[in-house]
């Protein structure tokens, strides 16, 4: 059983990717989307490196263009709403981290 | 694939109702069926029909009603956040003693179970929370 994680708040502002990260597990996935995607600017990243590889991080470029953010972790996948729908077909379950 | 979507965030306040929108389109683009859309808490504020943004921005409550009448879809606002807040249909209106009611077209006003069930039948349930 795998699930999608779905993070919309800044690692400042909620507990939100702190406690995604303590819940995730091997095989998972893990999405930023609104505020969320601010965790994939370069000074987050320590926040990543424990993660296994098996983990698959991605960002709503949607959402990171809208906010001016570019540069971004190149460990996030950058996908638009239809890869966002498919994530949630690939992944069994999807859960919401706010 | 059936999909569900729950909305918890009031429109303009948060992103939730906006993104749930893009969302929805791409579910429904991609061939996929989307069982019902439940909002919830402050999420009712996606369905009133009085609200009036500017002309150049989103109007998110149309732009559900819209997406509805194209695509069939089942609205549904929680009466128990509803009502509280202020977000009212005809019924509701009388019961109460209300001047006026307020619910945008093609949403109607249900019960908790409503989303329960959308749980049950549906092989995703996304939430988009404030």
């Amino acid at each position: 059983m795998t699930t999608l994680h779905l993070i919309n708040k800044t690692p400042s502002e909620s507990s939100a990717l702190r406690d995604s990260l303590s819940a995730i597990s091997d095989g998972d996935a893990l999405l930023l989307i609104e505020n969320g995607v601010y965790a994939a600017m370069p000074a987050y990243a320590e926040r990543f490196t424990r993660l296994p590889r098996t983990i698959q991080c991605y960002l709503l470029n949607n959402d990171a263009l809208a906010r001016g953010l570019n540069d971004l972790n190149p460990d996030f996948g950058a996908i638009d709403y239809d890869g966002f729908v498919e994530l949630s077909c690939r992944y069994n379950k999807v859960v919401s981290w706010f | 694939m059936k999909f569900s979507i729950v909305i918890t965030g009031a429109p303009y306040s948060s992103q939730a109702s906006a993104s749930a929108l893009q969302f929805s389109r791409s579910v429904l683009r991609l061939g996929h069926e989307i069982h019902r859309v439940f909002f919830y808490a402050d999420g009712v504020h996606s369905g009133t029909a009085l609200a009036a943004p500017p002309q150049d921005e989103t109007n998110i409550p149309a732009e559900w009603t819209t997406l509805a009448q194209e695509h069939q879809l089942d609205l549904v606002v929680c009466i128990a956040a509803a009502v509280r807040r202020g977000i009212l249909d005809e019924g509701e209106a009388r019961r109460y003693e209300k001047s006026g009611h307020n619910l945008a077209p093609d949403f109607t006003l249900s019960g908790l179970g409503q989303l329960v069930e959308a749980g049950i039948v549906s092989d995703r349930v996304v939430t988009f929370g404030a």
